[in-house]
C-alpha cells in the first residue's frame, strides 16, 4: 500500500499461475484507496450526526442533529397545519353555501373531504361514492333527505335513524305483512313497477293503485314521487335503494326497511364534516 | 455396494412421497409430492439400469459432463426467464393481458416471482454452478470431488427450480421476495446446497495448485453465505407436514429486516460475489492477459464480503424500522462503493495491453460491457441507499431500472460471454458456429438494456415526483391512477427493450446449438489435467 511505484508499464507478476492465468503485483490505485477512505470517513461522521449505534437496550445513540423520521413527518404536518390555520378557521365559520364561492376554500374542502370520504364513508357508499344495495349512490341527483349543501351537512352530522343522536333524521318504511293481504301486496308491487316504467301486469297494477292510494301515498305522495321531509324515496325514477325487481319490491313492502347511517358529529371535527359535505355536494348531484 | 444403498434410499423416498401425496391437504402440495415421487422413480430406474456400467473417463481428465448439462440448462432457463419477463412487461403496459391468460393462472402476481426466480436462481444459479465447477477444476488442476455428487447437485437443483416455478403458478408462496418457495422446497434446496458446498470445497481441498485462485474465494464466499441466508430467512413452522402452508418464525419488523438482510445479500453474494468469481476467470482467459492487481483482489474481496452483509436495511428506509438501523444500512452501503469497484477495476484494467481485441472479439466485448454495467449499478446502488435519494426512488420504477441494469447488464452479459467461451471447449469444437451472430447478440442485448434502463429511470423519477407533488395547501396533486396512466409509454418502451434482449438470447441459443451440431471437432483435444505450475 505504501509502495511509491504506481506506474503499470512493466509491473511484475506475483509468480502464481492457474490454468495459464497470471496476476500482476500492481499496487492499489491511489484514487480508489482515497475514495474508500473518504466513504469510511463519511460513514463515521454520519453516524455521529444521526441516530446510529445500538449501544443499550434502551435505544441507540440519538445523533448530534437530533433527527428522527417520525418527528420530521410530524413537523411537516404541523407546518401545513399552521399554513392552513386561517383557511381552516374560515371553513368552519362562513355560512355553508358560501364555501363553494371561494376558490381557495373549495379546493381546501374538496381535498380534505375526499380524504375524509375515503377513510370513513367509502366502506358503505363505495370508493367512488356510487353506493351499494341499501346504501345510496351519492353521485346522482336522486336524494332521499335532500341534496342542498345544508341538507347533506345535516345528514352527515346527525345520521339517519341513529338512535343515540336526538336530532337524527327519523322515519320508517313499515312492514305491511299484517295490514295487507298477500294479494294486495302483489298488486301494489305491480303498480309500483308500472309507475316506474317497468313491465307490469295491467289488471294487478290497477287494483294496486287503490292499495297505494290508501296506504302508501301518505309518505310517497299521490304521484309516487316521494317526500324528502320523511326520507320517502321517489318511486318513479327507476333509481332503487334496494332494487326494483318483483322479488325485492315484495320483500320491501312485506317487511319494511330501516337503513341506518351513523351520526358523525363528535366523531369528525366540524371542519371535516363541512369538507366531506362539500365533497359530496360536488359529486354531480348537488342542488 | 453404494448402488444398492442408493437404490434403497431412492425407493424409500419415492414411496414416502407417494404416500404423502395421498394424504395431502391441498392440491399444489399433492402435485409437488407427485413430482417428487416421479423424480425419485426416474432416478431409481436410471441407477438400476446403469449399475454395472464401467466408468467413462473424459479425455480432459476433468468432470465436464455435468458442466455440459449445466450449460444447456443455463441457456434453456435463460430464454425461459427472459420470455416470462417480456410477458409480464407487456402485462404491465396492457393490463387486460392479465385476465385473458389461462383463467388467472398466468396473471402478473403469479408470473412475477416466476420471472425473478427463473432469472436469478434458474438462469443465474445454473450458470454459477456450471462455471464454478469448470473454474475450480481448471484452477485447482484436479477433478471434481465427490464423483456422482456433482450430478446430484445438478439434478437436485433442477428439481428445486421446477417445484418453485410450478408452486408460483399454483399459488404456493410464503410471500418473501426472492424466497417465495414454501418450507418443503426450502428443505430440499438446503440439502442440494450442502451437497454443492461439499463438492466445491472438497475440490478446493484436493487441488494440486499451491494457492487458491481469487475466483474460488468469491465462489466459496457465495456458496457459504447463501446457505446461511437461506436457512435463517426461511425459518418456518409448517402448519401440517401434509400441507404446503407454513408460518414464518419471526414477525413484524424483525421479519422484514431479516427478509431484506436476505434479499440484499442474495444480490450481494449470489449476483455479485458469485459472478465476480466468473469474471475473475473468464475475463483474463478471454483477454489472454494477467489479472491487473493481486493486492486489489485481496483488499476488495474482504472489504466486499465484510460490508455487504450490513447493507440490507436500506431497503426499509422510512418504514417501521428504527432510524438507527436505517442510518447504519445507509452508511454501510456508501462504504460498499469502492469495494464493489475494485472488481470493476481489476476486470477493466486486465485489458490494458489488449484493448485492441475488443474490435475483433465480440465475446470479450460482452465480458467488458458486463463489467462496465457492474460498475454503473454498484455506483447507483449506494446513491439510491442515501435516505434523501431513497425517499424519491423507493417503490418507483427507478428501482426496477437499477435492478435490471445490474441483472441484464452485468449478470446476463457475463453469462452470455461465459457460455460463448465454454461451449467450444466443453464440446471440443474448433470455434463458435458464427461470430457475426455473437456480434448481433451483443448489439441486440445492449440496445435492449438501454431501452429498458432509460425508460425505467425516466418513468421512476417521474413517478416519484408525481407521488410527492403537493399543492400550496399541502394536498397531494396526483392520484395513484394518474401515475399509472403517465407511465404507459415507458412501460411499452421497457417491454420493447425486453424483446430486443430476448431476441439476442434466442440467437445465442441457436448459435450454441449449431456450434455443438455443425462445427468440426478440434483435432487435438485439450491436454489432460494441467500440471500444477509450481
Amino acid at each position: 500500500m505504501s509502495k511509491k511505484d504506481t506506474s503499470n508499464t512493466d509491473p511484475n507478476t506475483t509468480g502464481h499461475v492457474w490454468d495459464g492465468i497470471e496476476e500482476f503485483d500492481n499496487p492499489l490505485p491511489r484514487w480508489w484507496l482515497w475514495t474508500f477512505y473518504a466513504t469510511i470517513a463519511f460513514a463515521i461522521v454520519w453516524t455521529i450526526l444521526y441516530p446510529a449505534w445500538p449501544i443499550s437496550t434502551k435505544g441507540a445513540t440519538p445523533g448530534l442533529l437530533g433527527y428522527s423520521s417520525r418527528a420530521s413527518v410530524a413537523a411537516d404536518i404541523e407546518r401545513y397545519k399552521q399554513a392552513n390555520a386561517a383557511i381552516n378557521k374560515k371553513l368552519t365559520t362562513v355560512p355553508l353555501d358560501q364555501i363553494e364561492k371561494d376558490p381557495d376554500l373549495v379546493s381546501y374542502a374538496l381535498n380534505g373531504g375526499a380524504s375524509v370520504f375515503r377513510t370513513f364513508c367509502a366502506q358503505c357508499h363505495g370508493s367512488g361514492a356510487n353506493g351499494n344495495k341499501g346504501f345510496p349512490s351519492l353521485i346522482d341527483d336522486d336524494w332521499l333527505w335532500g341534496g342542498t349543501i345544508d341538507d347533506i351537512y345535516t345528514t352527515i352530522s346527525h345520521g339517519i335513524r341513529y338512535a343515540s343522536d336526538e336530532d337524527t333524521r327519523d322515519s320508517e318504511m313499515p312492514a305491511w305483512a299484517d295490514q295487507l293481504t298477500e294479494q294486495e301486496i302483489a298488486d301494489v308491487v305491480q303498480y309500483v313497477r308500472k309507475i316506474s316504467g317497468q313491465k307490469a301486469d295491467a289488471a294487478m297494477a290497477k287494483a294496486g293503485a287503490t292499495v297505494f292510494g290508501d296506504n302508501c301515498a301518505a309518505c310517497h305522495g299521490d304521484d309516487g314521487k316521494g317526500n324528502r321531509d320523511v326520507g320517502a324515496p321517489n318511486l318513479t325514477d327507476r333509481i332503487w335503494l334496494y332494487g326494483g325487481d318483483v322479488e325485492t319490491l315484495t320483500q320491501t313492502v312485506t317487511h319494511g326497511r330501516k337503513g341506518v347511517m351513523p351520526a358523525w358529529a363528535g366523531r369528525l371535527s366540524e371542519a371535516q364534516i363541512r369538507e366531506v359535505a362539500v365533497w359530496v355536494h360536488q359529486q354531480g348531484g348537488g342542488e | 455396494m453404494l448402488n444398492y444403498i442408493k437404490l434403497i434410499v431412492l425407493a424409500v423416498l419415492t414411496l414416502l412421497a407417494a404416500i404423502v401425496a395421498n394424504f395431502a391437504r391441498d392440491l399444489p402440495y399433492a402435485i409437488h409430492m407427485i413430482i417428487f415421487a416421479i423424480a425419485g422413480a426416474a432416478t431409481f430406474i436410471y441407477v438400476l439400469r446403469h449399475t454395472n456400467d464401467p466408468p467413462r473417463p473424459e479425455p480432459s481428465g476433468y468432470n465436464d459432463a455435468v458442466i455440459r448439462a449445466g450449460v444447456i440448462a443455463t441457456a434453456f432457463w435463460g430464454v425461459a426467464a427472459l420470455a416470462a419477463g417480456v410477458l409480464i412487461a407487456f402485462q404491465l403496459a396492457y393490463p387486460h393481458l392479465n385476465l385473458s391468460l389461462g383463467g388467472g393462472y398466468f396473471n402478473f402476481g403469479r408470473l412475477r416471482p416466476l420471472h425473478t426466480s427463473a432469472a436469478i436462481f434458474a438462469f443465474g444459479g445454473n450458470a454459477l454452478i456450471a462455471s464454478s465447477f469448470y473454474v475450480v477444476q481448471r484452477t485447482g488442476a484436479t477433478r471434481l470431488w465427490g464423483g456422482g455428487l456433482a450430478w446430484f447437485v445438478f439434478w437436485g437443483y433442477q428439481l428445486f427450480i421446477v417445484l418453485a416455478a410450478t408452486g408460483y403458478l399454483l399459488g404456493v408462496t410464503q410471500s418473501k421476495e426472492y424466497a417465495e418457495p414454501e418450507w418443503y422446497v426450502d428443505i430440499w434446496l438446503t440439502i442440494v446446497w450442502v451437497a454443492y458446498l461439499a463438492v466445491f470445497f472438497g475440490t478446493i481441498v484436493k487441488r494440486k495448485e499451491p494457492h487458491i485462485y481469487v475466483a474460488n474465494w468469491f465462489f466459496l464466499s457465495f456458496i457459504v453465505t447463501i446457505a446461511m441466508l437461506h436457512v435463517i430467512n426461511n425459518l418456518a413452522v409448517p402448519v401440517s407436514i401434509f400441507g404446503s402452508k407454513s408460518v414464518i418464525v419471526l414477525a413484524g419488523v424483525q421479519d422484514a429486516l431479516t427478509q431484506w438482510w436476505y434479499g440484499h445479500n442474495a444480490v450481494g453474494f449470489f449476483l455479485t460475489a458469485g459472478f465476480l468469481g466468473m469474471m475473475y476467470y473468464f475475463v483474463p482467459k478471454q483477454a489472454g492477459r494477467p489479472v491487473y492487481s493481486y493486492k486489489l483482489s485481496i483488499i476488495h474481496f474482504w472489504a466486499l464480503i465484510f460490508l455487504y452483509i450490513w447493507a440490507g436495511p436500506h431497503h426499509l428506509h422510512y418504514t417501521a424500522l428504527p432510524d438507527w438501523a436505517q442510518t447504519l444500512g445507509m452508511v454501510f452501503s456508501v462504504m460498499l462503493w469502492m469495494p464493489s469497484w475494485g472488481g470493476m477495476i481489476n476486470g477493466l484494467m486486465t485489458l490494458s495491453g489488449a484493448w485492441d481485441k475488443l474490435r475483433t472479439d465480440p465475446v470479450l466485448r460482452m465480458l467488458v460491457i458486463s463489467v462496465a454495467f457492474y460498475g454503473m449499478s454498484t455506483f447507483e446502488g449506494p446513491v439510491m441507499s442515501i435516505r434523501a435519494v431513497n425517499s424519491l426512488s423507493h417503490y418507483t420504477n427507478w428501482t426496477i431500472g437499477h435492478v435490471h441494469s445490474g441483472t441484464l447488464g452485468w449478470n446476463g452479459m457475463i453469462i452470455f460471454g461465459a457460455l460463448y467461451f465454454l461451449v467450444p471447449r466443453l464440446w471440443n469444437k474448433k470455434e463458435l458456429y458464427s461470430i457475426r451472430m455473437v456480434s448481433w447478440h451483443f448489439w441486440l442485448a445492449t440496445i435492449g438494456i438501454v431501452l429498458y434502463a432509460s425508460s425505467m429511470w425516466v418513468g421512476g423519477i417521474m413517478q416519484g415526483l408525481m407521488w410527492r407533488e403537493v399543492d400550496a395547501q399541502g394536498f397531494l396533486v396526483n392520484s395513484f391512477a394518474d401515475t399509472v396512466a403517465a407511465l404507459h409509454p415507458m412501460y411499452v418502451a421497457r417491454a420493447i427493450g425486453g424483446v430486443f434482449y430476448l431476441t439476442g438470447a434466442v440467437l445465442m441459443a441457436y448459435n450454441l446449438r449449431k456450434t455443438v451440431t455443425s462445427v468440426e471437432d478440434k483435432t487435438t483435444p485439450d491436454a489432460a489435467v494441467a500440471v500444477p505450475a509450481e
